[in-house]
This record gives C-alpha cells, sequence and structure tokens, in this order.
C-alpha cells in the first residue's frame, strides 16, 4: 500500500512538472482592435504580439513559454465583460491586459475583483483606480497629471485667465472636470468653458466666444481630429492667444492634419515616447524607447505610438511580477503592487498599496511645435 | 472685440459650413425625387470623395485635379454599383425595405473602406492657400470660397440640366410618376441608376472640396450625411434652392446656438429644429405643401 501511495505521488509530481513544462503562462489581453476606439487596441494588440513573441524566442519567462490570449471588445462594455469571464473561466489566464477604453474597464473590473484576478488596464480615467482596488491597475498616467504639467508652466508664465475647449467625450469630458477642479485648486479664473462634438469640422463659434472672455491662455482637450480643427480655426480668426493641448494628439498626426503653419507654437504636455529622440542621455527612459520604437517599426512599418506603450507597461509590469513572486494570483498581485522605479514608455511605475498607477509628473515633457517637429521646453 | 463682429463671425461660420450641409444635401434631395427613396448612403459617397481623393492626392502622388477628377469617377462608378448590387435586385420592395437596404449598404461602405484604408484622418491640401480672408469683421478661408462657388455652380446646372435637357426632364417624369414614365417609353431603371451616378458623384465632389477643413476619415460620412439630410429636410427635399437655403439656415443656427448660447448644445439645436419640421411642416420650410419637387 504505502508503495503504491509513493508511485502515485511520483506519477503525480512528473505530470506536474511535465505539465508545468509544457504548459504556457497564459496573459489575458481584452483590446478594441475594431470599433470608434480601434486606434487605441490596434497599436496595443500589435505590441503585446511582439513582445509575446520577443520574450518566447529568449526563452520565456524563468524557463515558461508565454501565451498572449487577445480578444477584441469592439469598444463594447458588454462585449468585454463576456470576454473576460471567457478569458477567466476558459482560458484560465493569471492577469488580464486592458480593455482599452475606461468605459470597459468600469464595466469589466467588477468581473475580475470578484474572480481575483489582477487586471492592467490600458484605459486613462482616473476612476480605474481611484478609489484603489486590490486587483485593478492601469498604465496610462492619469489626465491631472497632464493638466497639472500644463497648469504649472502657464503659471511660470503669468498666465491666470484661462479657457477650456474640450471635446464632448469620454476623454474631453474627464479632462474638463479634471482641469477645472486643478484651476479652482490654484487659485486661477475660468474665463470659458465651451465643448465641441468628436466629429465637428469648425470651431470657430466656439472660438470667437473664446475670443471676446479675453483668457491669458487656451486649453484645447481632445483627440484628433478635432483639436486640429481647432488648431486651424485659431489660426483662420487670427487668435494670438497662447494654444495648449492634451496629450491625447501626440502624435506627428495631429501636425500634420492641422498643417505645420498653423501649429507653430502650440504646446502639449508629451509623452516621452513623442519625443525620444530628443530626450537627453540621463534619462531613464531613452534607451528603452528607442528600442520599442525600432522594434515596433521592424515589426509593423508605423512608428510606435503611446497608445501600445500602455500594453507594452501593462506586459512588462506582469512579467516583472511574475519574475520576481511568481504567476499565483495573490503573488502576481502583490508583485504589481511592489513595482517599482519600473522603466516603462508611459514613465517610471512606483507601486503601493494605495497607488495603482505609479506614474508622476515626471511622465510628461512639455514640448513646443517648432517647424513642424516637437521641441521640448526646458 | 464688439459684439456685432462677433456676430458677424457668428454669421459667417455658419454660413460657410451651412454650405458644405447643402452641397451633401442636394445628393439627397436628387435620388428622392427620382426614386422616393431617402438614401442614407448618401453621407458614405461623401466620405469616398475625400478618401479617393487623398488615396490619389497623397499616395499615387498626382496633381491636385487629376485626383480630384479621378476621385469623382471612382465615387460616381462605386454610386452606380451600389445600385445595381443593393438597391436594382430590390425594385419590388417597399421604400421603407429600400431605405434599410442603404443603411446596411452605408455601414458596409464604411467598413470596406475601414479596412482598405486603416482608420487614420487625412487632410487634403486647400485649394488656394490658408491665408484667412478678413469680411466685415469676421475672417473666412479661401477654401470657404470654393464651396460657396461649386454650391452656386451646382446649383444652375442642377437647374439647366432638369429644365432644359431630355435626361433631366425624363427624371422628374419619373418623380411625378415611375409607371406613366415608363409608359412613355423612359427606361426607370437606367433613370434611377442615373440618379445614383449623379448624386454620387455630386457628393465625392462635395466630400473632396470639403476634405481640407473638415479632413477626412472612413466614418465622416455619418454626422455629414445627417447633417446634409437635415438640410434637405428643411428645404423639403427640393433639387435646387430650397435645400441650399436649408443647408444655410441649419449652418447659421448651430453657429449661433454655439456662439450665443451653448457649444454644449450645438447639435441638439440641429436636431431639434429637425423634429419641428418633420411634425409642423413635413414639406420643408419653403415649399407650399402639394407643389412639383425639382
Amino acid at each position: 500500500m504505502r508503495r503504491l501511495a509513493a508511485t502515485w505521488m511520483v506519477i503525480c509530481f512528473v505530470l506536474s512538472a511535465g505539465a508545468a513544462l509544457a504548459e504556457p503562462l497564459r496573459i489575458g489581453a481584452l483590446f478594441s482592435v475594431t470599433g470608434p476606439a480601434a486606434f487605441l487596441g490596434e497599436p496595443e494588440k500589435n505590441t503585446l504580439e511582439m513582445l509575446v513573441k520577443e520574450i518566447n524566442a529568449k526563452g520565456g519567462v524563468k524557463g515558461q513559454p508565454v501565451e498572449a490570449v487577445i480578444y477584441d471588445t469592439t469598444g463594447d462594455p458588454t462585449k468585454a465583460v463576456q470576454l473576460a469571464t471567457k478569458l477567466i473561466k476558459d482560458d484560465k489566464v493569471v492577469a488580464i491586459i486592458g480593455p482599452s477604453t475606461t468605459g470597459e474597464t468600469m464595466a469589466v473590473k467588477p468581473v475580475t475583483e470578484k474572480e481575483q484576478i489582477p487586471l492592467v488596464s490600458c484605459a486613462a480615467g482616473i476612476k480605474i483606480t481611484d478609489p484603489v482596488n486590490a486587483w485593478t491597475f492601469k498604465t496610462p498616467a492619469n489626465d491631472h497629471i497632464a493638466g497639472e504639467k500644463i497648469l504649472n508652466y502657464a503659471v511660470s508664465k503669468g498666465q491666470k485667465n484661462f479657457a477650456l475647449l474640450t471635446v464632448s467625450d469620454g476623454f474631453g469630458a474627464s479632462g474638463r472636470e479634471q482641469l477645472k477642479a486643478l484651476l479652482a485648486k490654484k487659485g486661477l479664473a475660468l474665463v470659458a468653458d465651451e465643448t465641441f462634438g468628436p466629429k465637428d469640422t469648425d470651431m470657430t463659434a466656439q472660438l470667437t466666444k473664446i475670443r471676446a472672455a479675453n483668457p491669458d491662455a487656451i486649453i484645447c482637450w481632445g483627440t484628433n481630429p478635432g483639436p486640429a480643427v481647432v488648431t486651424r480655426n485659431v489660426k483662420q480668426l487670427g487668435i494670438k492667444t497662447p494654444l495648449y493641448m492634451s496629450h491625447g494628439v501626440a502624435s506627428k498626426k495631429y501636425i500634420e492634419l492641422a498643417g505645420v503653419d498653423a501649429a507653430e507654437g502650440v504646446m502639449l504636455p508629451a509623452g516621452k515616447l513623442a519625443v525620444f529622440d530628443k530626450l537627453p542621455e540621463t534619462d531613464p527612459q531613452a534607451k528603452l524607447l528607442k528600442e520599442y520604437d525600432a522594434a515596433y517599426r521592424k515589426a509593423y512599418g508605423v512608428e510606435a505610438s503611446t497608445f501600445g506603450g500602455y500594453a507594452y507597461d501593462a506586459f512588462q509590469l506582469i512579467i516583472g511580477a511574475v519574475q520576481k513572486n511568481g504567476a499565483g494570483a495573490e503573488q502576481l498581485r502583490s508583485g504589481l503592487e511592489q513595482a517599482s522605479k519600473m522603466v516603462g514608455v508611459s514613465g517610471s511605475f512606483t507601486m503601493s498599496s494605495s497607488d495603482h498607477n505609479g506614474l508622476d509628473l515626471s511622465a510628461f515633457e512639455m514640448v513646443r511645435i517648432t517647424a513642424g517637429d516637437w521641441a521640448i521646453i526646458q | 472685440m464688439d459684439f456685432s463682429q462677433q456676430l458677424s463671425q457668428y454669421l459667417l461660420s455658419g454660413l460657410a459650413t451651412g454650405a458644405i450641409y447643402a452641397l451633401i444635401g442636394l445628393g439627397f434631395a436628387i435620388i428622392y425625387n427620382s426614386t422616393g427613396i431617402i438614401n442614407f448612403a448618401q453621407g458614405e459617397f461623401v466620405m469616398l470623395g475625400g478618401m479617393f481623393g487623398v488615396y490619389f492626392y497623397t499616395i499615387h502622388q498626382l496633381p491636385l485635379v487629376a485626383a480630384l477628377v479621378l476621385a469623382v469617377l471612382c465615387a460616381a462608378a462605386s454610386g452606380v454599383m451600389f445600385e445595381r448590387l443593393a438597391i436594382r435586385p430590390l425594385r419590388r420592395a417597399t421604400p421603407l425595405g429600400l431605405v434599410i437596404i442603404t443603411i446596411g449598404g452605408s455601414i458596409l461602405v464604411r467598413g470596406i473602406a475601414m479596412l482598405v484604408w486603416g482608420k487614420d484622418t487625412h487632410a487634403l491640401p486647400t485649394f488656394s492657400g490658408d491665408e484667412p480672408i478678413a469680411l466685415a469683421g469676421a475672417t473666412l478661408l479661401p477654401q470657404h470660397l470654393w464651396i460657396f462657388a461649386l454650391t452656386v455652380l451646382l446649383i444652375v446646372v442642377n437647374k439647366l440640366f432638369f429644365q432644359y435637357t431630355i435626361t433631366g426632364k425624363a427624371l422628374r417624369a419619373c418623380a411625378v410618376n415611375q409607371r406613366a414614365a415608363g409608359l412613355v417609353g423612359i427606361d426607370v431603371r437606367r433613370m434611377v441608376m442615373f440618379s445614383f451616378l449623379l448624386a454620387s458623384g455630386m457628393g465625392a465632389l462635395a466630400g473632396i472640396i470639403v476634405a481640407p477643413l473638415t479632413m477626412t476619415s472612413y466614418d465622416v460620412g455619418i454626422m455629414l450625411g445627417l447633417k446634409g439630410f437635415c438640410a434637405a429636410i428643411i428645404g423639403g427635399m427640393s433639387n435646387g434652392i430650397g435645400t441650399v437655403l436649408g443647408g444655410l439656415l441649419l449652418g447659421v443656427l448651430e453657429a449661433l446656438g454655439a456662439g450665443l448660447i451653448s457649444s454644449g448644445y450645438k447639435d441638439a439645436v440641429t436636431f431639434v429644429i429637425l423634429l419641428l419640421i418633420l411634425f409642423l411642416r413635413p414639406q420643408g420650410l419653403f415649399s407650399s405643401g402639394e407643389s412639383e419637387r425639382v
């Protein structure tokens, strides 16, 4: 009887060891690869696939190959929830990267929290990690960090009265809310508060109204193409007031759409990826950003985008946590929380039990558009 | 900056945007008048015009004029194909069925455009520079003048075409009574196809000429199409001046709404007007009930 038990144990041991060798580390991902938020999901998916290939070529994590199970949510929260359940129940993933948008993340969050699976979102909404839940993390910097960067700079230039022109979607609404709160906190005045639709083609009416309010600076918050139209309209109306944009347009596409002439002098907080070739050698992110961009260009023929960077950081955080603590749910979760000065695309992550984003003001650089290119403002 | 200057900027901005809506609205009216169908894919032809323009201009590096002509031809060809493949096989369907077909078709066209050209937004260069023109204390761009000019040209050409050419008269005949038109020897099916050719070509032209200002991407057709539709409804689906006035009115009200009330209600203004007109004057603001809609 004892021999039988011993043999049984040996068999079990061999089987489980064998299984561990063959069984890859499964990481789930929910990206809106198609649909209205496809501009987010596509680079995220590309980046993740590229990273998985890279890590497996190097022998995986602790000798275990990595497999990414990626589903397309089409930007639909209901679908995202179904797919999250599928990832957890059927695919048995250790952690989930994504979803791409704040709406989807808020829908998926209760599921992953209940099932106790770490979720590293690629969406920027502040609600995701505030209040903090033990199982939910996110890699994009909070909007208010970008807003604070702008206002800190504006204050240093003596600007006091601000006009807001924000897009009427989730990104713009969140930016508007937080800018208003920041303005109030810093004792600055809000003299005009206008909005525009994501597909609007002419904002001269709003800008005319803003001009009449006579602000020291205009802050426009949106993603292309709206801000490009705003930039052209500002030039058309001959408005000379300094124009700030959000980090949402920190790509060359914006300059191309607005036109080199109209975009001249526009200032914005840019993620460091946009200006990686202008960063000083001493910047901790410089080398990583250069390598990411080169690898992405090689694999997909286009420049790397900040959005892909969100998935990059999420993947590296998860791999880092697995390497440190192991792949069990609680091990992985605490590993994510212990990330310290982890250099990524969006910035240097230092998580804690009260901060599940881990980025600070150093995630952005203030840049000014000069002759169709970014120039870092010192 | 005093109030009158502000007001004149609102008016001018409104007229400029309104001309775009009018241009798109004309396409709706033409198809409606010869087939009785509201073609909800009209916005997609506007998108196709802009996207083909970008495709020929930036990818094939053709001169702007050549890119423009080719883009209109390609979009018109797509319009004919759309009629052949989606509308003609269902000639016996009810108008409601056909309307739904055009909605389905528009989703298909948008999807194909997304797969072929990607999801990026593109811009065409303006036709004659970016230097703003000052007018009565307000400014507009040279491209706006192109849009006004094209709108006027299209109304005139439309008028001449529908009044004085055989094909134009045949199209009007189809509008009045398709069965009777068929009895006197007009090939109704060809006329329907012709109206799609005309409308998609015009839509494409509008798409190209507004692309330097509004920029273009695979999904611009929805909103532009909807605004064009509003313009056509306000104008009572007329082929000419009614729709143009409808478009201009819509643009001006939008700009005034955004400027004087709140920009948050800009689109609400549009759709409230649309609803009011559909409730109170379904025949349009400028037509007197049962008059001929040409």
